[in-house]
């Protein structure tokens, strides 16, 4: 009798230890288990836009927009003169030093007023270039950042050259990210397509 | 075949057709029919490619006087 009490008290304690030692390890795994499911769900695509090109840019969003057609979580990493996609149309009174103010004046202000990579014949090949698209209903850059943005595409601005090139948040497009290399690299390392452009 | 949405697409270039063939396909219920018209060239290997990476069903295709037609169900 004592015996086989003894025998049922060792059980229980087993059983306790086991259900103590699990416990912990379910909830330090939970978050890893449930991002690892939620990265087979949803693809992701990542793109550093470098360049500010209309055709370069243009051919960035273009992809952007299909990858978040083909359900995609979409991010665009623009640094250096790709950031200039992400400026607003209108002079913005900031306060900057000479430099900051040279680089303001010399580069373009938005997705428009960008030069082409090849021919741009001092502003004049944007010009043919926007009518020939006209002419084929291709969307011009301009309403390719208003769908990607409809699409919830993530727009980010690197931080680190907004500040070489002198250009502060007032100036760019409302409702956009701030990052730098670290976001890039969390979001590039589980995507599925990875584009420098 | 029962089609509940017909999207035209014609004249739209790339992506447009893709974009729009997305949000069509957004407010469809699974097992219903997309049908889309498009004269973008490219648009037959993007639709097929689309709709098998979706899981979606590109049930028949078809192209007369330069428009493509296409019968996609929700997978």
């Amino acid at each position: 009798m004592s015996y086989v009490r003894k025998n049922d008290s060792t059980k229980r304690v087993e059983t306790h230890f086991f259900l103590i030692s699990i416990i912990p390890l379910g909830v330090v795994r939970m978050p890893e288990l449930y991002r690892r499911i939620n990265m087979s769900e949803k693809k992701k695509t990542t793109i550093v836009l470098f360049s500010g090109d209309y055709d370069k840019a243009m051919a960035a969003y273009i992809i952007a927009n299909g990858a978040a057609a083909y359900d995609h979580e979409v991010t665009i990493f623009h640094t250096f003169w790709g950031l200039n996609a992400l400026r607003k149309d209108e002079n913005i009174q900031v306060k900057k030093g000479f430099m900051e103010k040279l680089f303001g004046k010399m580069m373009p202000r938005g997705t428009d007023k960008m030069g082409l990579s090849k021919m741009n014949f001092a502003g004049f090949g944007p010009k043919m270039i926007k009518g020939v698209m006209k002419k084929h209903n291709a969307l011009p850059l301009p309403d390719l950042v208003e769908m990607a943005k409809e699409q919830d595409v993530k727009l980010v601005a690197c931080t680190m050259t907004m500040d070489l090139l002198g250009l502060q948040k007032e100036e760019l497009l409302d409702n956009i990210d701030y990052a730098g290399v670290a976001a890039y690299l969390g979001d590039a390392e589980d995507g599925n397509v990875n584009l420098f452009i | 075949m029962d089609v509940n949405k017909v999207l035209d697409a014609k004249g739209l270039a790339c992506p447009m057709p893709i974009v729009k063939t997305k949000k069509a396909m957004n407010d469809l219920e699974a097992g219903q029919i997309l049908e889309v018209h498009a004269t973008d060239k490219g648009s037959k290997s993007d639709l097929t490619a689309w709709a098998k990476s979706g899981g979606h069903e590109l049930i028949k295709d078809t192209e007369e006087n330069d428009v493509l037609k296409f019968w996609i169900k929700k997978g």
